[in-house]
């Protein structure tokens, strides 16, 4: 069985774990078994039936109080038991930095083999090697996973999943869950309303040091919200408080690969490139010509951001 | 207080990456090791708290005798000792492994990490060790005070942050804007020679290993729009780019 460690927020299946349901379904059905999706905390039935759609045909649904708020350590122990319980060989998450924290502790407990980055279905002609993104984006390795149990991250983007009209039977699991995993205490939650996810985000607008300053952003702003776009910037950016440090992109930020990532007044520097060289089209708009991110761009326009900003937004809200 | 702090010995960013030997080797030719970026902003947290409150740091790398510069660069910024556990790093369990091993030996209080590596970046080392060590682990970090037994932290979240406080020991996950990167004086570079570097064999065996390599397709010529006609590109991302 292929199980999915599927991620909830704001009572929802996130749309990447959506998609790892999907890709954990193909390694099913090439495995000959079937995939089932661990759902941890709350989330109404209806909601969750919807792995079905994607191609689980159970959800096991682990919704005690306790795990109402995101917790690594005690979803890491929800998983590793179910893994046991189910016997499981194959488990499936959507790369984030939530899932991470969650399924390092639960290799920890099985002495999981475990491989991140995950940009393809496996291949199963010999054993089970899975292709991963390595070097910030560089490069990709041919990763042989041995393991009794093996825990795959996938990135974004890597299946483009076909709905199916099915709907999946939700089984309620109630997990022994130790007073040690609530050791900490969350003093403080701070956090963006209403704003798209970056990580989760198809659609990307990001802004640079040709911004000029945090108060010239709004034209950005309109561009991204006109689109339903998720906003980004560089590291000097969030360096100098123009933008919230979660918004920054690149090696020592998020990385992303959305389907559109539109650059503007960045300069592209090969620590930037490598938090977005995976998506699949990139713009850049920049003033100077010479600026190194056309070199990486798919579509190019040099100008001032401020000039031409205004004008894709109303191509855009013009196309609605 | 004790505090390990884990580097990793990764190609610099701006290398460039190529394989030899039928695409199954790194090609080092060429390439600049340095610590992991984000394991310096590890280490420059744990000589902060030292500097503040007093503490020894000892230095843990899993790798080849061609990882020393970069452990002597530590010893150099500030730690007082160091590990090398002997071994080509070729998996995360294996790694994680390595270290907790070397953990249970220290009794240490802290155990920082960086987020993530910069060559296979999967961001589970400190998890694993974390649960393989039974104390809690928390990535990623973006501040640290530690008061007594207790720690104050921050952790970036999805679309924010989240303040939490724990009691040690603990095992961590560092990021920006944990400390400032910290650069080797020259009197720190002279100690660092005379520093203890104690090298230890590897235990157990990796649970995955890779088959070859391949670079990314080359990109295609980038399409220039004149600024005059820039709406034009919305339609290009619509009809031509289909992501629109
Ligand atoms: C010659 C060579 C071949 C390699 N081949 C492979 C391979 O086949 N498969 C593979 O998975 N990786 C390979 N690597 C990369 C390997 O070193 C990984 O970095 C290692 O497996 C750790 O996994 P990770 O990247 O997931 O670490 P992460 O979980 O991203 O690292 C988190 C933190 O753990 C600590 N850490 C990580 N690695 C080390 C280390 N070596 N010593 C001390 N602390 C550390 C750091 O603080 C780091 O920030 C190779 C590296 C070299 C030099
Ligand atoms: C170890 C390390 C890690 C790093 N990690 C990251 C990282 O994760 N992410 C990251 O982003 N950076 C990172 N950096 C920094 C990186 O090297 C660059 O310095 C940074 O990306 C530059 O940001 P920028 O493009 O916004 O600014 P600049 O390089 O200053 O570029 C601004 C650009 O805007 C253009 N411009 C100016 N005005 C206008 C206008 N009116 N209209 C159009 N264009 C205009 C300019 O031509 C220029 O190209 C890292 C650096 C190091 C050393």
């Amino acid at each position: 069985m292929i199980l999915i460690f599927t991620e909830i927020a704001d009572g929802a299946i996130k749309k990447s774990s959506l998609e790892a349901i999907y890709y954990g379904s193909k390694v099913a059905e090439m495995m000959g078994t079937t995939a089932t999706a661990l759902a941890i905390g709350s989330a109404d039935a209806a909601e969750l039936a919807k792995a079905g759609n994607f191609g689980a045909t159970k959800v096991l649904h682990a919704n005690d109080a306790k795990l109402a708020n995101p917790n690594s350590m005690a979803y890491a122990s929800v998983l590793a038991e179910t893994v046991k319980s189910t016997g499981a060989k194959v488990v499936v998450a959507a790369k984030s930095s939530f899932a991470d924290a969650v399924t390092a502790r639960a290799a920890g407990a099985l002495k999981a083999a475990v491989v991140g980055n995950v940009t393809e279905l496996p291949n199963l002609s010999n054993g089970f090697q899975v292709k991963v993104s390595i070097f910030t984006g560089k490069a990709f390795a041919d990763v042989n996973v041995n393991g009794d149990v093996k825990i795959l991250a996938i990135k974004k983007n890597v299946v483009a999943p076909v709905e199916n009209g099915n709907s999946a039977a939700v089984e309620t699991i109630s997990p022994a869950l130790a007073d040690s995993l609530f050791a900490a205490k969350v003093t403080e939650t701070i956090k963006a309303t209403g704003m798209i996810s970056l990580p989760e985000a198809d659609l990307v607008v990001s802004g640079g040091r040709g911004m000029k300053g945090p108060d010239s952003w709004q034209p950005l702003l309109d561009l991204a919200d006109a689109l339903g776009a998720a906003t980004a910037c560089s590291k000097p950016v969030s360096d100098l408080d123009w933008r919230p440090h979660h918004e920054h992109v690149g090696q020592t930020g998020v990385k992303v690969s959305p389907n559109l990532y539109i650059a503007c007044g960045i300069s592209g520097a090969i620590q930037h490139l490598a938090g977005v060289n995976s998506s699949k089209v990139l713009v850049v708009i920049n003033k100077d010509p010479e600026a190194p991110f056309f070199k990486a761009a798919d579509y190019g326009i040099v100008g001032d951001v401020f000039e031409v900003l205004p004008k894709l937004t109303k191509a855009v809200l013009a196309g609605k | 207080m004790k505090i390990l702090v884990c580097i990793s010995s990764v190609p610099d960013t701006t290398s460039k990456i190529s394989f030899i030997d039928g695409d199954t080797k790194l090609n080092k030719a060429g390439v600049t090791y340095i610590i992991g970026p984000y394991d310096d902003y590890a280490l420059a947290r744990a000589v902060e708290l030292k500097e503040q409150s007093g503490a020894t740091i000892t230095v843990l790398n899993v790798g080849g005798a061609d990882a020393e510069p970069q452990i002597r660069k530590a010893l150099a910024i500030g730690a007082d000792d160091a590990i090398r556990v002997d071994v080509e790093p070729t998996d995360s369990f294996f790694v994680a492994e390595q270290i907790a091993a070397v953990a249970k030996e220290g009794n240490y209080d802290l155990i920082l990490m960086g987020r993530e590596t910069s060559d296979y970046n999967s961001g589970v080392v400190h998890g694993i060790v974390g649960e393989m060590l039974g104390i809690p682990s928390f990535s990623p970090v973006m501040q640290l005070d530690v008061n007594g037994n207790e720690a104050s932290m921050t952790r970036e979240i999805e679309g924010g942050k989240e303040k939490l406080t724990a009691s040690l020991p603990l095992v961590l996950g560092c990021q920006e804007p944990i400390a400032e990167w910290k650069i080797p004086n020259m009197r720190g570079i002279m100690t660092a020679r005379t520093k203890p570097l104690k090298v230890i064999p590897a235990a157990g065996s990796a649970l995955t290993t890779t088959e070859k390599y391949s670079l990314p397709a080359p990109k295609g010529a980038c399409k220039m729009i004149p600024v005059e006609e820039a709406e034009k590109l919305i339609e290009l991302l619509k009809t031509e780019a289909k992501v629109l």
